[in-house]
């Protein structure tokens, strides 16, 4: 038994494939370790670096004057909460409703056609730009920078995440469920919103967190037209406290506080981040379509 | 010629039966491709008429130019006639939700709502009818009795539809057909996924559903053709080979085509 398992062993054809399987493997582990090793140096630093400012002070405290000691990020993450939840508000009935109608009719008509590419190419425009157009329609015209403007830019960026997310999980329901809902004389827009849209409301609502995700890290569209602002403001018709234009500010300051500051909002945006991905890939990412 | 057979058998055999369903000329293409060779057979009032024949033969895309599913679907077309209670639903102008509504289907694979048992009734009822919640109740429990559903799920109504077995969500199938109080049932395959005893069980159904309604079951099994159907009509090659009544057709085919397919020497 085993003499004829070590003849088989010796087949130069089982040889070679064995040979190939393993530089296979060898290859695709240190492509692997490359990403994973990038993440971890990321996240390490931000650990080490970030941590001597977590305190409850950057939550309780306004960003501190230049030269003044201690201070906190409390403005920021104020800020940035409202204008990322204002843009998902925005954003979120926008992309759904666009990436029905490019499921629903996506594949018969042109002007579908033209919206998903202009989808493909919004989903890759550089973040810079959307802020120039947002400061060049709305904050030029208003002629004050602001946290509606602010919420308008990253809308704009999370608006395609959201349709191409929408539409690619309304694709995967199969005909078979559409069209038992059509056998029972259900209109299409029913059979599209209570049967179709239902089936993968865990997959848009992944959707909507991995486009929040997304924005919540964005800094040049803010620089462009929420601004910043060094006191606390829950006005949201004026510029405005964000964390990524904080991080961007104090990083490159001289003084040690603002510095490490810079560090600790890193830290909490990543972090912020991190969970809202973890979240949204294991709670609502459970269910995929029979 | 096949035209000609079907009218003198149908005529022989069916005096002083009613007709729900009048199928003449129908020649149906996917694109280019005809699948359908002019086919005419009538289907009769609270009767189970089976159509059977091997794999692409025609008879589910036969099935589904009966409530005009293929609609759905650009490049698929249908000529011929179809009379329905009087009018020709393969005409213009025609209402397809109602005619939808009016003649319901089930398909090859169970496909439950995304939504609860209880709910996966109610919602082709709610399409045409408002009824209060009481009424509503009575007529989920009617629809899951009829489907022989209502005692394994009457403690879980509100529980997903996805989580019931596979034979289990075929009966709730069929319980939301029957919930709408069709006119004529589409059955395609409605067990070719399930098993034994659960095929036994919808096979029941079918016998029972047949007091109050028109049936119109595609099957790929022969000995369930020949159980539970009145009326058999055996395809080929988009083509109607041989309609008559189940009896006849498995006893003594006229045709030896027939024989061959229904004696398993093809197919």
């Amino acid at each position: 038994m085993s003499a004829t398992l070590e003849k088989a062993a010796m087949n130069p054809v089982y040889r070679k494939r064995l040979l190939t399987h393993r530089i296979g493997i060898a290859l695709s582990v240190a492509a692997m370790s490359v990403g994973l090793l990038v993440l971890a140096w990321i996240l390490i630093t931000l650990i080490i670096k970030g941590f001597g400012a977590l305190s409850i002070h950057m939550f309780t405290q306004t960003t501190p004057a230049p030269g003044s000691e201690g201070g906190g990020l409390l403005n920021a993450i104020v800020g940035s909460l409202l204008i990322v939840g204002l843009s998902t508000l925005i954003s979120t009935p926008i992309g759904i409703l666009a990436g029905i109608y490019l499921a629903e009719y996506g594949e018969e008509n042109k002007i579908a056609n033209i919206t998903r590419f202009v989808t493909d190419i919004m989903l890759s425009a550089p973040s810079i730009v959307i802020g120039m157009f947002v400061w060049a329609m709305y904050v030029a015209t208003a002629k004050h920078y602001s946290g509606y403007a602010g919420s308008v830019a990253l809308a704009l960026i999370a608006v395609p995440v959201v349709v191409r997310t929408t539409d690619n999980m309304l694709r995967l329901v199969p005909n078979s469920l559409l069209e038992a809902a059509f056998a029972l004389g259900a209109p299409r827009w029913k059979v599209a919103m209570m049967v179709r849209l239902r089936a993968v409301k865990a997959g848009v609502i992944t959707g909507v967190l991995l486009a929040v995700a997304r924005v919540s890290g964005e800094t040049a569209p803010l620089l462009f037209t929420a601004l910043n602002n060094q006191f606390f403001s829950a006005d949201m018709n004026a510029p405005m406290a964000n964390l990524p234009v904080v991080i961007y500010g104090f990083a490159m300051s001289p003084y040690d506080n603002w510095r490490e500051l810079a560090w600790g909002g890193a830290l909490l945006v990543t972090f912020s981040v991190l969970a809202l991905n973890i979240i949204s890939r294991t709670v609502f990412a459970q269910k995929a379509p029979n | 010629m096949n035209t000609q057979l079907n009218q003198e058998n149908v005529v022989a055999m069916n005096q002083g039966k009613r007709k729900t369903i009048e199928i003449a000329g129908l020649n149906f293409f996917y694109g280019k491709t005809q699948s359908l060779h002019n086919v005419s057979l009538d289907i009769h009032e609270k009767q189970v008429t089976a159509f059977i024949g091997p794999s692409g033969c025609g008879k589910s895309t036969l099935l589904r130019t009966l409530n005009r599913m293929y609609d759905l679907y650009p490049g698929q077309r249908a000529e011929g006639s179809i009379m329905y209670r009087g009018r020709n639903i393969l005409e213009g102008g025609q209402d397809l939700n109602m005619l939808r509504a009016k003649v319901g289907m089930v398909f090859q694979k169970p496909t439950p709502f995304p939504m609860s048992i209880y709910d996966n009734i109610a919602f082709g009822v709610r399409l045409y009818e408002d009824l209060s919640k009481g009424e509503m109740d009575e007529r989920v429990e009617w629809a899951l009795k009829k489907a022989a559903l209502w005692t394994e799920v009457k403690d879980k109504l509100g529980k997903s539809g996805l989580s019931l077995s596979g034979g289990q969500q075929q009966r709730l199938c069929i319980a939301r057909g029957v919930a709408v109080k069709p006119d004529v049932l589409l059955l395609d395959e409605p067990t070719s996924a399930l098993d034994p005893i659960s095929t036994s069980k919808v096979e029941e159904l079918i016998s029972e559903l047949k007091q109050d309604y028109t049936i119109a079951i595609v099957t790929h099994n022969m000995q369930q053709a020949a159980r539970c159907s009145d009326y058999t009509a055996y395809m080929y090659l988009g083509e109607l080979v041989e309609f008559g009544e189940t009896d006849q057709i498995f006893m003594n085919p006229a045709r030896k085509e027939t024989q061959d397919y229904i004696t398993g020497r093809f197919g």
